[in-house]
């Protein structure tokens, strides 16, 4: 029986030590010493699990509170064991030390609270030399010898537990900081370079067919277990079709596998399923769980990006059977090969899947440190499998990685390019990081894109040039600038309102004077009558003036204003009764401030926002004016009785015009007199010869904006522009490296805070692990071959037992993520290693390890166990039947589409949207939309579908997928009823089930039986004949349901609706689609077993 | 010689079948094992309730660490953060220095989101009085929550360490800025599961303009087994989705279907040992109950009138109104923890969509009622002592006006260092407060309390001590309350 086995049942519930992260161990506290004593056997059976480590820590502490002498005699064990750092010793530092020479603080620079720490010491040097406690300074310390004792102002520690530290520093093996790695820590199994077991011997001789083998059967034999007969042939090819390429076996594939009686059937399957391009789709999708993929930033308004070029790398990676060590290095650093090819860089699309952040006020640098460090905790996660991330707070507490060390791994990203761009249109301040893309044109679109830009720049050249005609035109446009003026007559008003109780005086100049009162929000009516017909315009002029503040024109304490909405009532001269609302189709001005756009005053009452001036504007000579313009002339034949309201809906602010005017118009432009900006307003009264340049050039801009001579160039331009975007040259985001002489480096953050950055420190790699290649440079391409260097005691292991987890639902380390002293234990170490070894000496091929573990008898077990066995081990950890579990959340879809024949088989191109009910996007300060993609890309496989971290598409969430905001090395499975309703309701599995419906018909014989057609819909989704009773069940179902329908045509007519129909009535289709739904809801059908 | 638990062949298919939920916690199956192998009475253990429960819930109500004092939590969050210094918070100092340019002491060293130079102080446009017999003091904004003030306790000196929404927001839901933590009620209902067998025991309702800007990571399981995420219930559509069956199934035909898939999946069950397919039936199950439980939930339109008038409710709406009227039928229903997200408190005063001014008032008036009416119409149906009501933003903000562009609206910029939230209900000293900031309503000046405090607080009311509500993951035991949290003592029965 191996540790591994009982470590299952051995709670968590006690586990974490130390009083940071941990659980208390409050009813440990009330235990009786019996149970402890109980507790300390239990774990002296088995050291270094995990949890032993921490039951043995617990009660340690409890024995240490009764009574340190009961320790020391060790009646607990019968024997004095060799004395344990973490068991014996840092319990006593925990209480007497730690508080200043611990995780938070780390008085004289020294903290007790890791056997690493300890042995490095403080500022006083090593606080010990192993074997030699008499001349030890921590021992010194303790008995107070010539320097303070220790703890400090407290008691001493009593003699007996100084004893037994000193037992423990002269029984101690190391020898300097350096030799850890045979400590407690650098000896934990997955620090030692994996080596090729040999193969145990088994009694039984004719059922191992691998080396795989021989190691299950050995742990079986052992527990008196046998293994599960072969599954039947339909089973096997439906879990080696699933668990290759993620799709269910077609009846075609069915029967020639049936069919084939050759002793090589099977592996020539195998054979055929590793060469599908298919292969690759599902070997990706964990590996884009691990790299994050998402297709958006992550955070608020959570944008879009364009990286699934990189997705489409992975697949063909894994098709082209890419060793892992290339698919390594060209992920961590393509970028850094020589001369990389655009595939090299795309890959390097990995570290650029971190979250990124663009919210307002967001501080960059900041921003940018969290990408780092999320590279950082990926790399150490996909290739350690290690949880290094507690690092970057303080050293880890129970790996063996360093603070320090996590802050030297980071530096070899700290030097990756990037800019920080101040965005278009965001307040002031705001920036953000941008790091670099390639655009990927096709040969045809890099031609194309060429014509075009050549042809806009050509244009543009052209729009910004000046010519003598140009000038002459320029010269007309002026004058008519400055004459429009004349082209306005002002109404005179008969009547002028304020709502607020402001003064309101009409002046000669028929401007209309606010004073008095200035109410927070005031609404003015002004009316006025017009003989002119054929109006096409409406102006409003604000006007100084010197009783307002500031000159005006507005009210508020700068002479500004807030215009909420312009509205306009016509009435024919003597109806007022007929007075209708005039509609406008825009507004123009020469005017505003960003943010309070003229525009907004004509939006809806109970719209927001206004219009207001700009700080220059509101102070400058020219006039201030607004032209509305109808969308239709008015003017009736009687005359016009026109009501203008002008509304300050700004609750406590006051802020109401000071002095306006309106007019009208029957010119055919109206909007002439606002063409200039008013900023340019006294270079247009300043004589052509007494511009400066800067002016001249400005005003000449803006006519080439507006002369009807440049209109077929701008128009030209447009087309164009619209063009270079249609054409859909695909991105891709990248990693590339800055120029640097020196070895990259980071500076260390204290508690890992960003804003507290302590000293610099340079590019390297936990001490623990092997050592950096000789060869390398310590940069990131450095890192990279340091990852898959032949001597990494992790990176073997951790890979083939996320290739193992996926083929049997559980790792040979259960916890994928953590081969840490805190992960779990192997159930097979030596099969582990077997395969590590196996998998780095076989060129890195996943594919070659794939293969060894599908052709095994072990793989090859049926699934279906027996009471005893289940019982026996319920979790299938020794291996005595194959594996059983629902399918990921990808293959449940792909599963349904497949069956139904609705699936496109297309490989790779950019994420799809297939149906997604809705209102499931809904971010705030975001207006897109989930658009549903056209035709056949619905039907895609599920690792093409748009995933919106914020908001990932529901099917998937609801069968476990991750939203992918953090490399996940696993999906734990989960049974809902969402689940249920999913698959029963979703209008994606519904259609599913319309196809099949038709399908069944149509490839059976238009005089089947019912019966027959059910065994096809068996075969068709679960690659098996039914039995009698199933046989039975659905039958009876789909008379019941064909009864049913009869008689409620309706019901059947919605059922079939939108499904195709191959020729059968409505009730029968409608029948045979309740029954296809409930095909696709059986549990086999959604599980590999 | 074995080491595995002799266990009845029963109670190792729940052990199974719940395998990842239990195994890693102080509940649980993990618990038992353990007592299990040193030979000791299963009973003995409080924490135990194995030997009533049923065999594939996941949701089944467990027993709490102690007694608790509260059975649920309705949660309402006001996403954007509203401003503390108009609703809760009112001072005399900031009122006086109306305008005048904001002290050096509160700017040194400060990181704002949208502030530059020297901002100008801002008194509240509003008026305060002390209501109730507590004497607590409101703004005129609040007039219904401030008749209910004797059964609230408002804590004025909550604190956080985000100043963006979307990681406060997720600071405030998993007691971690950055994604990827399970929410409150993720960690609740993993605790303690849920009364309610036809409907999820974590339910999360939206208004207001958007979802709150920490999106679906706000109510995420985290790592936690997906089973206790939080459960969207949407006012528009399926109430939750996929719930409806396909137009022209029936219920009778459904009821149908799922008697064929049951009974398909009890004949494979019988050649297949894996006590998943006993799930996955009872999930089955589970969905079909849903179907009906959820719209009946749904329908308000049979509340009478003067519940309507309370709560100011409009059936077919979609308001925080109609939301804090569903929360109420969620609890009697025995749903565990109902959380209200009303997104749209944003007022910095960049124009009169999110000014002080116009745009506060108009949130007030969109949730005061409701909130008031919430915790009066749970009082009345005794519910209010076994329900949590918890009330509150992501951050406060600032005494300073924004001025951002020169805007001319008044407005407050993000604030991190001291808010105000309050709580009400079961085990909540009603009529208290707790904590002061100083004379602008900037810093905490007494009694700080931070999201973890917050976290234990809520979960101690429920029974659960914070630093024993624990999952592994990637090498850890993570909790809700992370290494920090402190019950607030001040605020308790």
């Amino acid at each position: 029986m191996t540790a591994a086995l009982s470590d299952r049942f051995v709670p968590r519930l006690f586990h974490d030590s130390e009083k940071t992260h941990c659980n208390s161990v409050a009813w440990a506290d009330s235990a009786s010493v019996e149970t402890v004593h109980i507790l300390l056997n239990y774990s002296s059976m088995w050291r270094r699990t995990s949890c032993t480590l921490a039951i043995i820590f617990s009660a340690s502490l409890i024995l240490n509170a009764l009574d340190h002498e009961h320790l020391l005699n060790s009646t607990w064990s019968g024997q004095v064991d060799a004395i344990e750092f973490n068991r014996d010793i840092l319990p006593i530092f925990e209480n007497s030390c730690t508080v200043c020479h611990g995780p938070a603080i780390q008085e004289a620079g020294l903290r007790l609270d890791t056997e690493i720490a300890v042995l490095v010491g403080g500022i006083s040097g090593h606080t010990f030399i192993p074997g030699e406690s008499e001349d030890s300074l921590l021992v010194k310390h303790l008995l107070g010898q010539n320097v303070p004792q220790m703890p400090f102002n407290e008691t001493p520690l009593p003699p007996k537990t100084i004893a037994l530290i000193r037992s423990w520093i002269d029984s101690s093996k190391l020898t300097s900081f350096k030799t850890t790695t045979s400590s407690e820590n650098a000896s934990h199994w997955a620090y030692v370079k994996p080596e090729r077991p040999p193969l145990p011997e088994v009694h039984t001789t004719d059922w191992a067919r691998n080396p795989i083998d021989r190691f299950v059967l050995s742990t079986l034999e052992g527990e008196n277990l046998s293994p599960s007969p072969e599954a039947s042939s339909a089973t096997l090819l439906r879990r080696l079709t699933l668990d290759l390429t993620g799709l269910p076996p077609t009846v075609q594939e069915l029967d020639a596998f049936l069919a084939d009686s050759s002793p090589t059937a099977y592996e020539a399957t195998v054979e055929r399923l590793l060469a599908s391009p298919h292969y690759g789709e599902r070997w990706a999708r964990p590996w884009l769980d691990l790299a994050r993929y998402a297709d958006t930033d992550g955070y608020e308004k959570d944008l879009p990006r364009t990286i699934w070029k990189y997705r489409d790398w992975v697949i063909k990676a894994f098709n082209d059977e890419m060793s892992f060590k290339q698919f390594t290095i060209e992920q961590i650093a393509g970028d850094m090969l020589p001369n990389p090819t655009i595939d090299q860089q795309i890959a390097t699309g990995f570290h650029r899947n971190t979250l990124s952040n663009k919210e307002g006020g967001v501080d960059d640098e900041e921003a940018r440190w969290e990408t780092l460090v999320d590279r950082v905790n990926t790399t150490a996660s996909v290739w350690l499998g290690s949880t290094i991330a507690c690092a970057q707070c303080h050293t880890h507490k129970f790996d063996p990685f360093s603070h320090e060390e996590y802050y030297k791994l980071l530096a070899f990203f700290n030097n990756v390019d990037y800019e920080i761009e101040i965005p278009d249109g965001l307040a002031q301040g705001e920036s953000w990081v941008v790091e670099p893309e390639l655009t990927l044109p096709t040969s045809e679109q890099a031609i194309q894109r060429q014509v075009i830009s050549e042809e806009l720049d050509r244009l543009r050249n052209t729009l910004e040039t000046n010519t003598p005609e140009l000038d002459t035109a320029q010269y007309i446009w002026e004058s008519e600038v400055n004459q429009a003026d004349n082209t306005w007559t002002i109404l005179t008003p008969i009547e002028h309102k304020s709502e607020g109780g402001a003064t309101l005086t009409r002046l000669r100049d028929d401007s209309i004077l606010a004073s008095g009162l200035n109410p927070e929000a005031d609404t003015y009516t002004i009316t006025a009558t017009t003989e002119f017909r054929g109006i096409t315009g409406i102006r409003l002029e604000l006007l100084e003036d010197t009783s307002l503040p500031a000159n005006g024109p507005g009210r508020d304490e700068e002479g500004n204003f807030f215009l909420s909405k312009f509205d306009v009532l016509i009435a024919p001269i003597g109806s007022p009764r007929l007075s209708t609302t005039l509609s406008f189709t825009d507004v123009m001005t020469n005017d505003w401030q960003a943010g309070y756009e003229v525009t907004r005053a004509l939006r809806e009452a109970q719209e927001a926002g206004g219009w207001a001036l700009s700080e220059k504007g509101s102070k400058t000579q020219g006039t201030t004016q607004s032209v509305f313009l109808p969308t239709s002339p008015f003017g009736f034949d009687v005359g016009t009785h026109i009501t203008v309201r002008l509304a300050h809906n700004m609750k406590r602010a006051s802020r109401n015009i000071g002095r306006f005017r309106l007019s009208i118009t029957t010119d055919g432009d109206p909007t002439t007199i606002v063409q200039v900006p008013i900023s340019l307003h006294s270079t247009l009264k300043t004589p052509l010869a007494n511009r400066t340049t800067k002016e001249a050039s400005e005003l000449a801009s803006v006519h080439r904006t507006l002369t009807p001579l440049l209109q077929p160039i701008r128009d030209r331009i447009q087309i164009l522009e619209t063009r270079l975007v249609d054409l859909e040259i695909p991105t891709a985001m990248i990693i590339r490296e800055r120029e640097l002489d020196d070895r990259p480096s980071a500076r260390m953050r204290f508690r890992g805070t960003f804003t507290l950055p302590g000293r610099k420190v340079f590019a390297d790699v936990p001490n623990v692990l092997h050592p950096f290649p000789d060869g390398q440079e310590l940069n990131r391409l450095g890192l990279a071959h340091w990852l898959v260097d032949d001597d990494n005691p992790l990176v073997g292991r951790v890979t083939v037992n996320r290739l193992w987890e996926n083929l049997f639902g559980r790792g040979l380390v259960e916890t994928s993520e953590d081969f840490g002293t805190e992960g779990a234990t192997p159930t097979h170490q030596n099969l582990l290693d077997w395969l590590a070894v196996e998998f780095v000496e076989g060129n890195w091929s996943p594919k070659k390890i794939l293969r060894t573990i599908v052709t095994s008898s072990t793989y090859r077990q049926d699934s279906r166990g027996h009471e005893a066995l289940q019982n026996r081990d319920p979790y299938n950890l020794l291996l005595a039947r194959g594996p059983r579990f629902r399918v990921e959340a990808e293959m449940v879809r792909d599963i349904a589409l497949s069956v139904s024949g609705l699936l496109n088989r297309k490989i790779g191109g950019p994420s799809v949207h297939p149906y997604q009910p809705d209102g499931v996007w809904n971010r705030p300060y975001s207006d897109d939309q989930w658009i549903m993609s056209d035709g056949i890309d619905r039907y895609r496989r599920g690792l093409y579908t748009f995933v919106r971290r914020t908001a990932p598409y529901p099917s998937m969430t609801t069968f476990d997928a991750p939203s992918r905001e953090f490399t996940q090395a696993r999906r734990i499975n989960t049974n809902t009823p969402l689940q249920a309703l999913t698959t029963l309701n979703d209008p994606v599995f519904f259609e599913a089930a319309q196809h099949l419906a038709a399908r069944i018909f149509r490839e059976t014989d238009p005089r089947a039986t019912i019966a027959a057609r059910i065994r096809h819909a068996f075969r068709l989704v679960l690659s098996r004949e039914p039995n009698h009773n199933e046989l039975n069940a659905l039958t009876q179902f789909y008379r019941q349901e064909l009864a049913r329908l009869d008689s409620n045509l309706v019901s059947a007519g919605h059922i079939v609706s939108g499904g195709p129909n191959p020729g059968l009535s409505t009730t029968e289709l409608a029948a045979w689609t309740m029954l296809s739904n409930v095909m696709l809801n059986l549990d086999e059908t959604i599980t590999k077993e | 010689m074995s080491h595995y638990p002799r266990k009845s062949y029963s109670q190792r298919l729940q052990a199974i079948t719940r395998r990842h939920f239990f195994e890693q916690t102080g509940f649980g199956i993990g618990g038992a094992a353990l007592w299990n192998l040193l030979g000791l009475d299963l009973s003995a253990n409080p924490l135990q309730t194995e030997a009533s429960e049923s065999v594939t819930d996941p949701l089944r109500a467990k027993a709490s660490h102690f007694p608790n004092k509260a059975k649920n939590i309705i949660y309402l969050f006001q996403a954007g953060a509203p401003s503390h210094l108009d609703l809760f918070d009112f001072k005399p100092t900031l009122q006086e220095m109306n305008g005048q340019d904001c002290p050096e002491e509160l700017l040194s060293g400060e990181r704002f989101a949208f502030i530059e130079g020297v901002p100008k102080l801002l008194g509240s446009p509003y008026d305060f009085k002390r209501y109730g017999q507590s004497g607590a003091e409101l703004s005129e904004l609040l007039p219904h929550l401030s008749t209910v003030v004797d059964d609230i306790a408002f804590i004025k000196s909550v604190k956080t360490t985000q100043f963006n929404h979307a990681p406060a927001q997720i600071f405030m839901n998993t007691g971690h800025q950055i994604v990827g933590r399970p929410s409150m009620g993720s960690w609740l209902t993993y605790g303690l599961g849920s009364e309610n067998r036809d409907l999820p025991g974590f339910v999360v309702l939206l208004s207001g303009e958007n979802d709150p800007d920490g999106g679906k990571s706000c109510w995420a399981n985290g790592f936690l087994p997906s089973v206790y995420q939080g459960v969207q219930f949407r006012s528009q559509g399926d109430p939750v989705l996929f719930l409806t069956d396909p137009d022209g199934v029936t219920r009778s035909a459904r009821r149908n279907s799922l008697d064929t898939i049951k009974t398909l999946n009890e004949l494979h069950r019988k050649t297949v040992t894996d006590p998943e397919i006993d799930t996955r039936i009872a999930s089955y199950e589970m969905a079909y109950r849903m179907q009906t439980s959820v719209p009946e939930l749904m329908d308000i339109d049979a509340e009478p009138a003067s519940i309507h008038e309370m709560y100011g409710t409009e059936p077919g709406q979609s308001s925080f109104a109609n939301n804090c009227l569903l929360a109420r039928r969620l609890i009697e229903r025995g749903v565990r923890f109902v959380q209200l997200y009303h997104w749209g408190w944003d007022h910095h005063g960049n124009d009169s969509t999110n000014d002080i001014a116009t745009a506060l008032p108009k949130l007030c008036k969109e949730t005061d009622r409701a909130s008031a009416a919430l915790l009066r119409d749970l009082k009345q149906r005794g519910l209010l002592d076994e329900t949590l009501v918890i009330w509150g933003g992501e951050f406060g903000r600032t005494a300073m006006n924004e001025g951002r562009n020169q805007s001319k609206f008044i407005g407050r910029d993000h604030h991190p260092r001291a808010f105000t939230m309050w709580m009400a209900g079961g085990g909540i000293k009603g009529g208290t407060t707790v904590g002061r900031t100083d004379d602008f309503g900037y810093n905490i000046v007494e009694d700080p309390v931070d999201v973890h405090d917050l976290h234990a607080t809520a979960l101690h009311l429920l029974g659960i001590d914070h630093t024993r509500l624990t999952y592994r993951f990637q090498g850890r035991d993570f909790r809700l309350t992370d290494v920090a949290g402190n019950v607030i003592t001040q605020i308790l029965t």
